[in-house]
């Protein structure tokens, strides 16, 4: 029911979010039309790094808890987390071409969003190499919290570092109120999206493992 | 590419990836719902048993 009604809610903010982004918020003058890419890249990359921080919650209470729900959490953001970092870095590069003229840069910002991309996958690949789940969940969880230094570099990268990537412009006040209103949206509409889908991730992770034991308990029998 | 042209794949390829893994779910909920019916049938056939 709770899931209904956020799937709802999720519906109605992302048609509201279109509108924001295409009907009500200007079109900037320096960059034209290309500049709305922004309002998928920030909640995008919002997301990447909400998911790390997940990540290490959950790693964190697992090592010290050891209840497997803690990992489903931790495994679950990484999974969507690797998802959203994906787009962070593919909307970033469709963003990169028109206005910086090349797809890529090696600048502090996407560099450390890049390894932050190679650290979800370490995770996957250091629970699939490993059989045993408890070891599997035990292995990733370090992952996670070792990964989790990447987190300030991608958010303070702009600032220690002279890069090309754009400032912080929400923070300066360099955005125009619609433009800021309609990024406050899409932030909130795809957040929205992010739990949904988070809360079905965890509880399919959940049902495999019930799933597993319990046909381990059959085959014992 | 004209600017509306990078707007668009951006748009499109970033929704592609949502529904992508959205489908991924599913169909691996698909999975889990079969992996059910087989535990339930492996339980009435040892109960048969019984």
């Amino acid at each position: 029911m709770k899931s209904k009604i956020l799937l709802w809610v999720s519906l109605l903010l992302m048609v509201f979010n279109f509108y924001m982004i295409f009907i009500y918020a200007p079109i900037e003058r320096e960059m034209g039309i290309v500049q709305k890419i922004f309002y998928l890249m920030v909640p995008a990359g919002w997301l990447a790094l909400l998911s790390f921080v997940i990540v290490l919650i959950g790693s964190i209470l697992y090592l010290v808890k050891r209840e497997s729900r803690w990992d489903a959490l931790a495994f679950s953001a990484a999974e969507t987390g690797i998802v959203f970092t994906t787009m962070t870095l593919i909307v970033g590069s469709t963003w990169a071409r028109p206005v910086w003229g090349v797809w890529w840069v090696w600048e502090p910002r996407l560099t450390a969003t890049l390894v932050l991309w190679l650290i979800y996958l370490a995770y996957f690949l250091v629970r699939s190499f490993t059989a045993e789940e408890s070891r599997a969940a035990r292995f990733s969880a370090i992952v996670g919290i070792v990964g989790a230094i990447d987190v300030p570099i991608v958010i303070l990268a702009i600032v220690v570092w002279r890069t090309q990537h754009p400032p912080a412009l929400i923070f300066q006040g360099g955005l125009a109120p619609e433009m800021l209103q309609a990024l406050m949206v899409s932030i909130a509409a795809f957040t929205v999206l992010y739990v949904l889908i988070l809360i079905q991730r965890v509880s399919l992770k959940n049902d495999a493992t019930e799933i597993a034991r319990l046909k381990g308990l059959l085959r014992e029998d | 590419m004209e600017s509306s042209g990078y707007l668009w794949t951006a748009f499109s390829l970033a929704w592609a990836l949502v529904f992508g893994y959205v489908l991924l779910l599913i169909n691996r909920q698909r999975g889990l719902r079969h992996d059910i019916e087989a535990l339930k049938a492996t339980l009435k056939e040892k109960e048969g048993r019984k």
